[in-house]
């Protein structure tokens, strides 16, 4: 079958392509021609993916089979391509983000060293091309080749300078974290294969009824147990805030568009069997709202712009589970994509500043930006605005329709997810203020050296910035527009099964319009005063030397998490590999050896006086042991 | 020439002509000479081996089958088979050699004709364990293959060679006579061989086939499957069986390490598919929770002791015993898609490993130490050295389109089909893989240059070429892994068949 579709392996083929060459001619390539096909072959992927995504868009979808990855008598799992509404958009969302950070990073990495240089755009380029395996996969076995694929690439990213140990300690982290999931994650498809013998999506999908509530329920566990390591959720978080030791390109390509989106997206593809699965979805919206209100706290007391940001990001990823755990699928989706135009505005802007800086990251000592900065000032103005959820920015549409799917699930969630929202508001207009707004806290040299950010830096700024104001109108609610959710239109056979599943059950809610026009007016008008309240305090911004106390100093401190952590699994898991190596090891298997050694030993210094280094006196012997064995035969 | 008659004398061809060039070699003097040789003659037995594969019919089980009767009167013949099941360890003990000859090729040994010789010696033995199907021949070669690495250990290794060797001699020789009591009990309970014309030829028999229908009551059944499981859970090694493993593997000269724990601890898990499984199969169910339990302690056990050692011989013999207490589990559990795993795995594993030692040799001869805590910052010195090790690394934590990763996913896929919670617990190890393999790259590698690694320099061209072999074969087999189950398959689903 001849299908337009087969050229959709030049997708990752051609970011393989660049790795292959920057990072084995890295010390040839010159920086530009590094940049330039470490940046081209992105832009190709782009391509190929927008008219892939015109060609579902009309109707066009397959499964395309490349060879036999795994082919044996039990088990037979194809190098296969599932090209779909859901895979084409984030096709869009990883190939087109990605290509703009490629572009940006070669403005933002020119310092470095041209082996460096070219090394960095390998990896970078192997990052995407993992990221493409995962949502092109057409069964789960590809879908984990790309999902430790993003996990290898963000180690060796955010390790990229490696001589700093603390960046090798956050990669390592990052890593066995992701790690922790993975175990889950495999657990799930090991589950799925001795059940229905196959991880073919299309082969499960279509065989969930014979798959037991209990084996639905243990297997959407297990893979949301991988979600929450890739997707920086409770209990696997910590790993995404230390993630910022990378380059900051780095961080915006990990919370923008690859990696952390990945558990969403994982979820997103196997609706059905979390729709099946109703405790596991309870367990969900639970976790991403505890994740989302917990990470929101710690943003609020963080000095480092980056931090800020990183657990804003885990923050929003706790609304996408949300929208996850409460059906809202389109939501969760569409929050994904806005959140990526925004968020990676956000970390470009902060990389911008940075530059400007000289590296400083500490927001007690910028300010005044403004007037240095236009434009890093006026396109991160826009991300604070999409992700505080003001209309007609991105971030409101998107989060307005999670929250509108929580509140119909359970007013609880939505009460929570909207404090959780003017928290967000006033941690972003928090660090705009220490940033941009007020006087300059910097020392004089770095006064001296602020300036905008060149081209390749502020026109990627630019094209997030308009995405972000207008990214969230192909998702406009049914209550301002009929038929104006173009998104949701695009993505229904997606989710067709789950639908059809809820509305047999009379499962799904509706809110009056009066109900959802007052949900979103608390949900604006509190983050508006939110937004306001932080943008007056801190445009005042004045260094205070006074330590912190009670509450704010254990925010600070992010809860603690990581010393607990520490304390209840490293320290104890350290003890007993002591233990063992030891006692169990040295003393007592060992010991046992030993001993017989001396007893062998021992005994050998007795019998060696039968050696008398005569042949025959041997043979002699030999013969009798045969004789011996003989006889011990005819008893037997 | 007909490919037939070919065939037909590859699985003794790869036995004898280690078995000449080795005692060819004790006769060379020249060092150079030596070394040339061994290299050559461990190329040609590549040639050999692939030539054999290139013929394998994979329907056909028996195809490439030899038989000379031997001592025809009491029923013992020399015959040799390259099925399914010895396919890939041929081929691994074949390809293992060249890059172990080529990655040592500018070390130093007194009496080299003498190491090289043993080492060819070894190689001859091995190949006879993978393609015996004569339970007397299996155990000659079992011995052949051990004993030279007695004295490769004794006479060419480090400071405590003699301790070491004698833990290692301790452990298998228990094991060697275990399992001879074994074959003897086990022989004098097969049929009686008949020619053609019904004339009586032998009360019993050594062959394979004869071995598999022996009489055994169910008791006997219990009490031989343990003579054997001993013998081989000594040299793969299972916990508690494993402590001889990282002494002498520390104590070896590296290419008999390489061998070591590349090719002879796969005797143990072959001696396990070939004669443990097929002869006693109602003993292997009565007792594979116990067996399977063992190994999986032994995995979680070893993957956490690995964490605590800072030579980085031991903590590559403790990834080791986790690794091939994995494959141990995924035998016992007897599920298709885990003894797949497990046949494919046994090639990876060999690979990967041999590529650890070469690092770990080179890192040592240039800088004479091996401690964790005195090295670091050697990616500032040799980059390259460092992007191969850093594949390899990956490749022993079973990253995807690495080669490890079909193998280590299609074994937990088996234990998880035996029972839930073994694989749960088993599974433990991925993400302390991780832990220990990450925190000794980063120790060793990344960081700042130390007093002592600022000597360090950049990989010598063999190191360069053998580390290469490595790592494209680690890429191969990991984005197509598809060849290595065509050849094993069929041998795999009729073992299982058994069992049914």
């Amino acid at each position: 079958m001849s299908n337009t579709l087969q050229i959709v392996w030049l997708i990752p083929f051609l970011p393989l392509i660049g790795f292959l060459i920057n990072g084995l001619g890295r010390k040839q390539l010159s920086k530009t021609l590094a940049g330039i096909i470490g940046s081209g072959v992105i832009l190709g992927s782009f391509l190929i993916s927008v008219f892939i995504f015109f060609q579902v868009k009309n109707g066009n979808n397959a499964i395309i089979h490349f060879f036999d990855f795994i082919n044996t008598g039990t088990l037979k799992v194809g190098f296969d391509f599932q090209i779909d509404q859901l895979s084409s958009l984030f096709l869009l969302i990883i190939t087109g983000i990605g290509f703009l950070i490629h572009v940006y990073s070669t403005s933002y990495m020119h310092d470095e060293e041209a082996k460096d240089f070219a090394k960095y755009f390998a990896y970078l380029n192997l990052f995407i091309f993992s990221m493409l395996l995962l949502v092109m996969g057409g069964n789960y076995i590809i879908m984990f080749i790309g999902w430790e694929g993003v996990g290898l690439c963000s180690y060796l990213l955010i390790g990229y300078w490696f001589k700093d140990n603390t960046n090798n300690d956050a990669a390592k982290k990052a890593f066995i974290m992701n790690r922790i999931g993975d175990v889950g994650f495999l657990l799930a498809v090991f589950w799925l294969i001795s059940k229905l013998g196959t991880a073919d999506y299309h082969e499960v999908f279509a065989n969930t009824t014979k798959l037991s509530s209990f084996d639905i329920s243990g297997i959407t566990l297990l893979l949301f147990l991988g979600a929450t390591g890739k997707s920086a959720q409770i209990p696997l978080y910590t790993w995404l805030p230390d993630a910022m030791a990378g380059p900051t390109p780095v961080s915006a390509l990990i919370h923008a568009a690859t990696m952390v989106t990945a558990g969403i997206y994982m979820i997103a593809r196997s609706n059905i069997l979390f729709t099946m699965a109703p405790a596991t979805q309870t367990v969900i919206a639970v976790i991403g709202l505890a994740t989302a209100v917990i990470a929101a706290t710690i943003a609020l007391k963080q000095d480092d712009i980056k931090k800020v940001l990183a657990y804003s990001t885990v923050s929003q990823l706790g609304y996408m589970f949300l929208g996850l755990g409460v059906g809202a699928y389109t939501g969760a989706v569409f929050h994904v994509m806005t959140h990526a135009f925004f968020k990676a505005l956000l970390f470009l802007g902060a990389g911008s500043v940075i530059h400007a800086m000289g590296g400083e990251q500490d927001m007690r000592n910028m300010g005044g930006l403004k007037k240095y900065m236009s434009i890093t000032h006026l396109t991160f103005l826009i991300g604070c605005l999409a992700i505080a959820g003001m209309p007609p920015f991105a971030g409101f549409f998107s989060k307005d329709e999670i929250l509108a799917a929580a509140f119909a699930k359970n007013p609880v969630y939505w009460t929570v997810g909207v404090l959780t929202a003017f928290m967000t508001a006033f941690y972003m207009f928090r660090l705009y203020g220490m940033t941009f707004l007020g006087k300059f806290r910097g020392t004089h040299d770095q006064e001296h050296h602020l300036h905008e950010s060149p081209f390749a830096i502020t026109i990627p700024l630019i094209i997030l910035a308009i995405l972000a104001i207008i990214g969230g109108w192909i998702g406009i609610p049914e209550v301002f527009m009929h038929g104006g959710h173009r998104l949701e239109t695009f993505l229904e056979p997606i989710f067709e099964q789950s639908n059809q599943l809820v509305s047999s059950g009379n499962l799904k809610q509706e809110l009056s319009h009066t109900t959802e026009y007052i949900l979103m007016a608390v949900s604006v008008i509190g983050a508006l005063v939110a937004l306001l309240y932080a943008w007056n305090k801190y445009s005042k911004y004045q260094k205070s030397t006074n330590p912190e106390t009670g509450i704010s100093n254990v925010l600070t401190n992010k809860w603690y998490v990581d010393e607990l952590y520490d304390s209840i699994v490293v320290k104890p898991m350290q003890s007993i590999a002591n233990f063992f190596n030891t006692v169990i090891e040295k003393k007592s298997i060992d010991g046992v050896v030993n001993g017989v050694g001396k007893a062998v030993n021992y005994s050998s210094r007795q019998i060696r006086l039968l050696q008398t280094g005569q042949v025959s006196a041997y043979m002699l012997m030999m013969v009798i042991a045969i004789l011996l064995l003989f006889i011990i035969q005819l008893f037997l | 020439m007909d490919p037939q008659n070919i065939s037909i004398t590859f699985p003794h061809a790869l036995i004898f002509f280690p078995l000449l060039a080795g005692l060819i070699t004790f006769l060379l003097k020249k060092n150079a000479a030596v070394k040339y040789w061994a290299l050559i003659s461990s190329f040609i037995t590549l040639g050999i081996s692939a030539f054999s594969l290139y013929y394998a019919d994979n329907k056909a089980l028996s195809g490439l089958a030899f038989n000379y009767e031997w001592l025809k009167h009491i029923g013992a013949s020399f015959s040799v088979a390259l099925d399914g099941v010895g396919r890939l360890l041929t081929l691994l003990t074949a390809i293992s050699f060249p890059i172990i000859f080529i990655a040592t090729h500018k070390n130093e040994f007194k009496n080299s004709n003498i190491f090289y010789g043993l080492l060819l010696l070894t190689q001859a033995g091995l190949m006879g364990v993978f393609v015996a199907t004569d339970a007397l021949l299996f155990y000659f070669f079992w011995e052949l293959a051990i004993i030279p690495v007695y004295f490769l250990c004794s006479q060419w290794g480090g400071e405590k060679r003699i301790q070491a060797t004698f833990k290692f001699f301790i452990y298998t020789f228990t094991g060697s006579l275990l399992m001879l009591v074994g074959i003897i009990y086990m022989y004098q309970h097969t049929s009686p061989i008949h020619d053609i014309a019904g004339n009586l030829i032998s009360a019993h028999s050594f062959a394979l086939t004869y071995f598999y229908s022996a009489q055994l009551t169910f008791i006997e059944q219990n009490w031989l499957f343990w003579l054997f499981f001993i013998a081989f859970a000594v040299k793969m090694p299972i916990f508690p069986f494993h402590t001889w493993q990282p002494d002498t593997y520390e104590q070896s000269p590296t290419a008999v390490t390489m061998v070591l724990s590349g090719i002879m601890v796969k005797m143990g898990l072959l001696g396990v598919i070939r004669w443990l499984l097929p002869m006693f199969p109602l003993a292997v169910v009565k007792f594979d929770y116990l067996v399977i339990g063992l190994a999986v302690i032994g995995i979680v056990y070893a993957s956490l002791l690995a964490i605590r050692q800072d030579d980085l011989k031991r903590l590559v013999a403790y990834s080791s015993i986790a690794h091939i207490g994995l494959m141990a589990a995924g035998l016992f559990a007897l599920k298709q898609i885990g003894v797949e795993g497990v046949m494919v795995q046994m090639f990876n594993h060999g690979i990967n490993i041999i590529g650890f030692w070469i690092v770990i040799d080179l890192i040592e001869k240039q800088l004479g130490v091996r401690k964790i805590s005195q090295l670091g910052g050697l990616a500032h010195k040799a980059p390259i050295l460092t992007i191969m090790l850093v594949v390899i690394a990956f490749a022993n934590i079973a990253l995807p389109l690495t080669n490890a990763f079909v193998g280590e996913f299609m074994m937990f896929s088996g234990l998880f089909q035996f029972n839930i919670w073994f694989a749960v617990v088993a599974m433990l190890s991925v993400i302390l893989a991780a832990v220990y393999t990450l925190a000794m790259v980063q120790k060793v590698f990344y960081g700042q240059v130390n007093a002592i690694t600022t000597i360090f320099k950049e990989i010598s061209l063999n190191e360069r070429i053998a580390l290469s072999i490595v790592v494209v074969a680690i890429f191969l087999a990991g984005v197509y892994p598809q060849p290595l189950f065509n050849l094993t398959k069929d041998s795999v689903a009729d073992i299982i068949t058994r069992f049914k």
